[in-house]
């Protein structure tokens, strides 16, 4: 079993995310970054899954140098190397041109049954490059599993959705994005970081893909920032220390805003 | 005038309000056309005649209606194709999100995701408002290639009603197999709770580690108001309250008019579900607590004492 997992390098929820005046672009530079959190589930869950049986485990990063720092971690959370797609060209893309790059570098990983991604990224939180991969690589897209069972030639998932909870079948090879839901993700071991320092990463630019540089980046994108505005931060309202009357005072404050 | 391509939002014929919104917010850019995948046309077309909806493209194939998104994507791009519309509008959630984003490669033409506004930009083309990092910015863009495709958030325009003539076409729709190969093979109904639909309802109470699991006394206030129940994280990994009820980053983004969040201290990640509701109130028995930060009203004290005698006085104002 191959398994390619795609994972992002996201700027620190913690930190203060903000634009880059001059190009309207997120600002992945002036912060602190990681791992999106969200990817460690897809990592977790190709590692239990080759743990399980046999393979190997890929992980994929579409990113600026410091985007290495996500293929390390997920190496020392145990995945036998790493790809890291590195081209000035990429910068300011948007989820199109990351999807195309994504899917010409799965293509040149080659044999992947099974593409895992994180449910979304962190940052971006659109939740779109699952299915354009999956279109782009003519694979079956089964999203949002907060199950995941892969026997012979088939996955199966289970998805909590709104309405229903469903079971979804697919032939291998499929691209699957995971939940938060799906399993609790490792901290990488003493172990695993001494052992992550010897496995390989590959990088690769554009032109290692085929890809031209007129197809990616801020250029390219089909959608265009037109502005963006810092919403004035909330103003605290009113605060009541309850004292036998909070509930009174809540009340009288939802019928002066006439919810009541 | 051009085509607005509007996909209808239904449960066999049930048409969500969202749809509404989505046919309100069509108007304003041309011509409204539903697109209507699955069974129950008859249910639906009353109300969407009086949403604005001129046209109705209906698709019955069991093709469609068995698989997921891929096959609603190739039915849209096959009508992007036929009528070149001004904009095709799609609901915001997962499913409608994943339809949009295939739609966009097939037809070559950009996508803007969880719009909270859609307007005519002068000149041609749309403009579009989103909110992003956890609220904190605003963001308008416009489509610079192809269809502009737009997904856009519950709540995001009050409907309007307008006669339309919902005049349908049977749509007969060639589903690649490509598109047919990952198949629903069970599916669980929920139970229906009664109350309205998290992203839809106008009042959402939330109940988070404070709670302790005891939730009753969140839902009794939730339905005092008439208000839907969501959950902080720690609640629903608690096994407290069930996933699809957890409001943030991981969970669903609502923007009522007014949110109530009792026993949640307010991480970034809860926060990024409910920063842009337009009335905030907390109550928490930490004074500290980082979800005070954004209330437009915050009581101190223990939900155990305070949701009750709030719930008493809603119900004699409300009578
Ligand atoms: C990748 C990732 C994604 C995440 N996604 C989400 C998400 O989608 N949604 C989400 O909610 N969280 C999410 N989280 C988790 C988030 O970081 C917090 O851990 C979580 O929101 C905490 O839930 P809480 O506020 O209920 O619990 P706590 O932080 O433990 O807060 C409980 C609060 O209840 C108060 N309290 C206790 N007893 C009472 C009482 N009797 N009366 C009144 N107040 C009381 C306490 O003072 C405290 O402030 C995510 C985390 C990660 C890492």
């Amino acid at each position: 079993m191959n398994i390619v997992v795609c994972v992002k390098y996201v700027p620190d929820a913690q930190s203060e995310r903000t634009f880059n005046e001059s190009d309207n672009t997120t600002d992945r530079v002036g912060v602190d970054g990681l791992l999106s959190e969200l990817d460690e589930y897809a990592v977790e869950e190709a590692l239990k899954i080759v743990e399980a049986g046999e393979g190997e485990v890929t992980v994929l990063t579409v990113g600026p140098d410091q985007a290495a720092d996500a293929v390390k971690k997920a190496l020392q959370m145990g995945a036998d190397k790493g790809v890291h797609v590195n081209d000035e060209a990429i910068h300011g893309s948007d989820s199109v041109a990351t999807s195309l790059v994504l899917a010409e570098a799965i293509k040149k990983i080659g044999d992947a049954d099974l593409v895992l991604t994180g449910m979304a990224s962190t940052d971006g939180t659109m939740s779109v490059v699952p299915a354009m991969l999956a279109e782009r690589l003519g694979l079956p897209q089964v999203t949002f599993a907060s199950e995941l069972t892969v026997d012979g030639q088939q996955v199966t998932i289970r998805r909590d959705g709104d309405a229903a909870s469903e079971t979804i079948v697919a032939s291998l090879p499929a691209l699957v994005s995971v939940t938060d839901q799906i399993n609790e993700p490792r901290y990488p071991s003493f172990k695993g970081i001494m052992a992550a320092k010897k496995k390989p990463v590959e990088t690769w630019g554009l032109a290692d893909l085929g890809v031209d540089a007129s197809q990616v980046g801020l250029d390219a994108a089909w959608t265009k920032v037109e502005s963006f505005t810092k919403r004035p931060p909330r103003q605290q309202g009113q605060i009541v220390t309850d004292e036998g009357d909070g509930g009174t005072k809540l009340a009288e404050f939802l019928s002066a805003q006439k919810f009541i | 005038m051009a085509e607005v391509l509007v996909l209808v939002d239904h449960a066999n014929g049930t048409v969500r309000k969202t749809t509404a919104e989505l046919l309100t917010i069509a108007r304003r850019l041309g011509e409204p056309s539903a697109v209507f995948v699955g069974d129950g046309f008859d249910a639906a077309k009353e109300t969407l005649a009086k949403y604005g909806a001129e046209k109705v493209y209906r698709v019955e194939s069991a093709d469609v209606t068995d698989y997921l998104v891929a096959p609603q994507a190739e039915v849209l791009a096959q009508l992007v194709e036929k009528t070149s519309p001004a904009a095709v509008l799609i609901p915001s959630n997962s499913a409608g999100k994943e339809v949009a984003a295939r739609l966009a490669i097939k037809t070559e033409s950009g996508l803007v995701t969880d719009a909270v506004d859609v307007q005519p930009k002068d000149g041609g083309g749309v403009l579009t408002t989103q909110s992003v990092f956890a609220g904190s910015y605003s963001v308008s863009a416009t489509v610079t290639k192809g269809t502009p495709i737009v997904t856009v958030k519950p709540n995001s325009a009050a409907p309007e009603e307008a006669a339309g003539a919902a005049a349908d076409e049977v749509v007969e729709v060639a589903v690649s197999d490509a598109a047919k190969t990952a198949r629903i093979t069970e599916s669980k109904p929920k139970e229906a709770t009664g109350r309205p639909e998290l992203t839809e309802a106008a009042i959402v109470v939330s109940g988070g580690r404070g709670t302790g699991g005891d939730f009753s006394k969140v839902e009794d206030f939730a339905d005092s108001l008439g208000a839907a129940v969501g959950a902080s994280r720690a609640a629903v990994d608690a096994g407290w309250y069930p996933h699809t009820s957890q409001v943030g980053q991981t969970g669903k983004q609502v923007s009522p008019q007014l949110y109530v969040a009792c026993g949640i201290s307010g991480a970034i990640q809860h926060r990024a579900g409910m920063q842009t509701s337009k009335t905030i109130v907390a109550i928490n028995k930490d004074e500290e607590a980082p979800i005070f930060e954004l209330v437009d009203f915050g009581v101190v004290g223990d939900l155990f004492s305070v949701l009750p005698q709030a719930t008493d006085a809603v119900k004699a104002a409300r009578g």
